[in-house]
C-alpha cells in the first residue's frame, strides 16, 4: 500500500533531531509537525517571520498579526522569536536552519528540484521555495512517486523549470525513500507492501535497488 | 509642523506627491501587515502607471487588489501573486506586468536598496528561471547570482506605534517586509494604530529607526485574515 499523507508525515518527523530549527512547507510537510517524537523539541520557522511557530490559536486567542507563511493564523511558542522577512532569510540563506520539508513536482538523478512552475500553467510564484533549497543543506523532498496518470516524478532530468540545482539529497515518496548519490537514486527504504518492482518500474531516473531493501514500519492505527 | 515631527493627519497629506509612473514598495505579507489605508488612498487618488513592489498583490477587494480595479499598476514585482482572480485576468491578457522575484531576494533587495549597497550575490535562483540574463560568478567553488537592489519613490508601510519623531515598532508578524520597505523610499510614508508621546518608545527596541521615515499618520484597520485556522 502506497503511503498515505499522515504516513509520509510520520515518516519525515523520525529525521528530527532533538534541538532542531526545521522549515516545513505548505502540504504533507506542515504535518510533519503533528508527528514530532514526544520527548523531543524542535523550533519551526516560518519564513514571514517567525521562529518558533506554536499551535493555532483558540477562536479567542485569533489574532491578524500573528501568521504563518501559509498565511494560517498561529500562535508562538515559549522561546520564539519574530523578526523582519531579511533577517528571516538570513537563517535560511545563510545555513541555520537545521531541516527544510517541501513539497515538489519533480526530482532528478542530479538533485535538481521543480516545484513552482508548469509552463502553460498560470504561475503564482516561488514564495521563499528557492531560498530554502538554496541555503539549506538537509532537505527532505515530500512528494508521490508518480503523477495519476502513472508518470514518474523521479526523473533524469527534470522537465519543468527548476526552483533550485543539485540541492536535494532525500526524498521521500508515498511508496519509498530514496538518497540522491552520484548521479543517482538509492532505494532506502520501501512503503508496507510496496514490492521493489513496482518502485523500480515508477522510477525513469537511474535507480540503485540495494540486496535488502527494509519496509518501513508504522504503529497500528 | 518642525524639526523632527514628521506626524501628518490626513491621508492625502501622507501620500503627497505620488505620480503616475513611479515606484512604489509596500510592506505586508498577504494581508497581515499592510498599509491598507495608504493603499485606499493611492485608489483614491488615482495615480496610475504604477509600479507596486511588494511580496503579494492583495486579493480581490482589498490590500493591493483594490488598485486593480481600474487598472493603476502596470508592473508587480513580487513571490507570490496568488489568491487574486483580477490580477490573474489582467496578467493574463498582458495589462499588468509582474516580475516574480524568490522572497528572499525580494527582501534582500529592498534591505540593499535602502543600505546604499546597489546589487549582491545570493545562491538563490542560480540554475533557474529567475538566473535568465543575470551575472553568475563563482565564490568558494559555488555559484552565486548576481541581484540588483530596489529602491522606490514612495515606500508605504504598516508599524503599530510610532512617535512623532518616526520611529516605529510592529506589531508580532505584521512586521515582515515593512521595516524593509521603510529603508528603501525615497519618501517612506508610515501608518500606524496609535501615535505615542515621545519617549515612551524603548530606543533599544525600535525596529525602524525615524531617520528612514518621512511621514506617520495614525489610522484604523481592519486587518483581514486570509486564513483563519484555529483549534477546537
Amino acid at each position: 500500500m502506497a503511503l498515505s499523507r499522515e504516513q509520509m508525515a510520520q515518516r519525515v518527523a523520525r529525521e528530527m533531531q532533538d534541538g532542531y530549527y526545521v522549515n516545513l512547507g505548505i502540504g504533507i510537510p506542515t504535518l510533519v509537525a503533528n508527528y514530532i517524537p514526544e520527548g523531543m523539541e524542535v523550533m519551526l520557522q516560518s519564513e514571514n517571520g517567525l521562529l518558533g511557530m506554536g499551535a493555532f490559536p483558540t477562536d479567542a486567542e485569533v489574532d491578524a498579526d500573528m501568521i504563518n507563511a501559509g498565511k494560517q493564523t498561529v500562535t508562538a511558542r515559549i522561546g520564539a522569536s519574530i523578526f523582519s522577512s531579511s533577517e528571516s532569510f538570513a537563517m535560511i540563506r545563510g545555513g541555520h536552519i537545521d531541516l527544510t520539508v517541501l513539497g515538489a513536482f519533480e526530482v532528478d538523478v542530479e538533485g535538481n528540484i521543480a516545484s513552482w512552475m508548469i509552463p502553460g500553467k498560470l504561475v503564482k510564484g516561488m514564495g521563499g521555495a528557492m531560498d530554502l533549497v538554496a541555503g539549506a543543506d538537509n532537505i527532505i523532498v515530500t512528494m508521490t512517486h508518480a503523477s495519476k496518470d502513472g508518470e514518474s516524478k523521479l526523473l533524469p532530468r527534470c522537465s519543468l523549470p527548476l526552483t533550485g540545482a543539485g540541492c536535494i539529497k532525500r526524498v521521500l515518496t508515498d511508496l519509498a525513500y530514496l538518497e540522491i548519490h552520484n548521479g543517482a537514486f538509492v532505494l532506502k527504504e520501501r512503503a508496507p507492501g510496496v514490492s521493489v518492482e513496482e518502485i523500480v518500474a515508477k522510477t525513469a531516473g537511474k535507480l540503485i535497488v540495494p540486496d535488502h531493501v527494509p519496509e518501513m514500519q508504522f504503529a497500528a492505527q | 509642523m518642525a524639526g523632527f515631527d514628521k506626524r501628518v493627519y490626513s491621508y492625502e497629506e501622507a501620500m503627497a506627491g505620488l505620480e503616475d509612473g513611479m515606484t512604489v514598495i509596500s510592506g505586508g505579507f498577504g494581508l497581515c501587515g499592510i498599509p491598507e489605508n495608504l493603499i485606499a488612498e493611492i485608489k483614491h487618488r488615482g495615480t496610475r502607471d504604477l509600479t507596486v513592489v511588494s511580496n503579494n498583490c492583495g486579493v480581490d477587494g482589498f490590500g493591493l487588489g483594490v488598485l486593480l480595479v481600474d487598472r493603476q499598476i502596470r508592473k508587480v514585482v513580487a513571490s507570490y501573486v496568488g489568491e487574486n482572480a483580477l490580477f490573474e485576468k489582467q496578467l493574463l491578457s498582458g495589462e499588468i506586468e509582474v516580475t516574480l522575484t524568490p522572497q528572499g531576494t525580494l527582501a534582500e533587495k529592498m534591505r540593499a536598496g535602502g543600505a546604499g549597497i546597489p546589487a549582491f550575490f545570493t545562491a538563490t535562483g542560480v540554475g533557474t528561471p529567475v538566473a535568465e540574463g543575470k551575472e553568475v560568478r563563482e565564490f568558494k567553488g559555488r555559484q552565486y547570482l548576481m541581484e540588483e537592489s530596489i529602491t522606490g519613490d514612495f515606500a508605504i508601510v504598516k508599524g503599530w506605534k510610532a512617535d512623532h519623531f518616526g520611529n516605529v515598532v510592529y506589531r508580532h508578524t505584521a512586521q515582515n517586509f515593512n521595516p524593509l520597505a521603510a529603508t528603501a523610499g525615497k519618501i517612506t510614508v508610515v501608518e500606524v494604530e496609535e501615535i505615542v508621546e515621545p519617549g515612551e518608545l524603548d530606543p533599544s527596541q525600535i525596529h525602524t529607526p525615524g531617520i528612514y521615515v518621512d511621514r506617520v499618520i495614525c489610522g484604523t484597520f481592519e486587518k483581514r485574515i486570509e486564513q483563519r485556522t484555529v483549534r477546537k
